[in-house]
């Protein structure tokens, strides 16, 4: 990977953000509903639900990353190579970050639509589920000792294969009507652009951010590398 | 492959007589779960809907408290002694261990929630007796599940210091869809009238979840469980 993968990705990551933030205030509708009599609908959101577009571009990238770091377990464990197990392991530690997010935005995104801070809404539990998951796989890396990665590795793909499981399980809960489809059903067309630019942000800081946790994992394997030899050769003591 | 499975029930028997012969696990969670249901009995209202409610709930988990203590003292015994490397050293495929050691904690599992779930019925008045077929197949379905995904990570985790702690924070998160299944299986047979397509829908769950977490453990646990 080459010294200048970070800074780029870093810069349009940058530049996304700004840009998003523009396109969602600037140029997307505001959401509110008339009733017929000419009276606002009590179920507007107006500004509120502006949080859609960073709370849903999360929640995207930590769906993504239990399968980044899923299937790139299965890779380590097939080949055991740990530059692999570098990578599932970076995916991991940014996303509970991205996680942590959603879960946020998604508590006050429920207490604006809802007038309640959490819901056993569907998307919500599927998304602190599988926080869940990555939050585990980050405690066995950190306290599982010298066979870690093992561990963790096969923790990473029984959660990704529970993925579906999970998307079942939740489906069967009542779904309140002013959810996700509700909120962006009438939005017209003008939202997708700034989702789409809202979500590619996401995804370009969240390889960063990955990007340079591997670097720093290979670098400090190869520090405690040299330092083993130097001990070796007896030039540290 | 026959053989395999042959293996397999030998391996199974082999810890089910160790049991057997002190019955510490049997005696020890079945008095764990007892003591779990009790507390209940003082937490909720005996004899009302809210109890009746939560009961399905107060099943379950006692069977996931008990069922995670009951593996992680099963594995114990095979590190006391370094057993472990004993069994993957004999000329039996890993597959044969992994099973054989998976029946076996199904069966400690199975055990146990025979205990939890009469005196859930005595102590909070839950009519868990109305359809006793469909819920034995949920709790032996969970029981297979819980054992599955539990021998593989009690049989990975066996030489971390830590390994008492980080195997619920391991299972949990992987086994919630099955306790969800089982507590919403058992909610649909106890309520009046009995919901028995709900109860199905979740018992056929239960029963996927086990076959793709057999299957992925079966070809997993080789690779992770290397010493």
């Amino acid at each position: 990977m080459s010294k200048w993968a970070v800074p780029i990705l870093a810069v349009l990551g940058g530049a996304g953000l700004v840009l998003s933030v523009y396109l969602v205030f600037c140029q997307t509708p505001l959401q509110y509903a008339m009733l017929a009599n000419g009276r606002l609908d009590g179920s507007s959101l107006f500004y509120n639900q502006k949080i859609f577009y960073f709370h849903v571009a999360h929640a995207f990238v930590l769906f993504a990353s239990v399968f980044v770091s899923g299937i790139c377990s299965i890779v380590f464990l097939a080949t055991r190579r740990p530059r692999w197990d570098d990578i599932a392991s970076a995916a991991t530690d940014v996303s509970v970050a991205f996680g942590a997010v959603v879960l946020i935005t998604g508590s006050i995104w429920a207490k604006a639509a809802w007038d309640v801070w959490w819901n056993t809404e569907p998307r919500l539990t599927m998304s602190l589920l599988l926080w869940l998951i990555l939050v585990g796989y980050v405690l066995v890396r950190r306290y599982g000792g010298v066979s870690a990665d093992r561990i963790a590795a096969g923790m990473a793909i029984f959660g990704m294969v529970g993925v579906p499981f999970i998307y079942a399980m939740v489906g069967q809960d009542s779904h309140p009507k002013s959810g996700a489809e509700g909120v962006v059903a009438n939005l017209g067309p003008d939202y997708a652009r700034a989702f789409g630019i809202c979500v590619l942000t996401f995804f370009v800081w969240y390889a960063a951010l990955v990007v340079l946790r591997v670097q720093g994992t290979r670098a400090e394997r190869e520090l405690r590398e040299l330092r083993e030899r130097a001990l070796d050769l007896g030039v540290l003591s | 492959m026959a053989s395999a499975f042959r293996q397999a029930a030998r391996i199974a028997w082999k810890d089910l007589r160790v049991e057997l012969r002190s019955r510490e696990i049997v005696y020890t969670m079945g008095f764990f779960g007892a003591l779990i249901v009790v507390v209940y009995s003082f937490a909720f209202p005996r004899d009302t809907a809210i109890g009746t409610a939560a009961t399905p709930g107060m099943l379950w988990v006692a069977i996931a408290f008990t069922g995670t203590i009951a593996l992680g003292r099963a594995f114990d015994r095979e590190r006391e002694h370094d057993t472990m490397r004993a069994l993957l050293l004999t000329p039996v495929p890993r597959i044969a261990v992994f099973l054989g050691k998976a029946i076996a904690m199904a069966a400690l599992v199975l055990a146990v929630a025979v205990v939890c779930a009469p005196l859930l019925a005595l102590f909070i008045g839950a009519p868990l007796a109305e359809h006793p077929g469909e819920l034995a197949l949920a709790i032996v379905l969970g029981a297979l599940g819980i054992a599955t995904v539990g021998s593989v990570f009690s049989a990975t985790l066996l030489k971390v210091r830590s390994r008492d702690v980080l195997l619920p924070v391991i299972l949990y998160p992987i086994l919630i869809p099955l306790f969800v299944a089982g507590t919403k299986a058992t909610a649909a047979l106890i309520s009046v009238p009995a919901k028995m397509d709900a109860a199905w829908y979740w018992i056929t769950f239960l029963g996927v979840y086990d076959a793709a977490f057999l299957v992925l453990s079966l070809w997993v646990f080789e690779s992770l469980v290397i010493e």
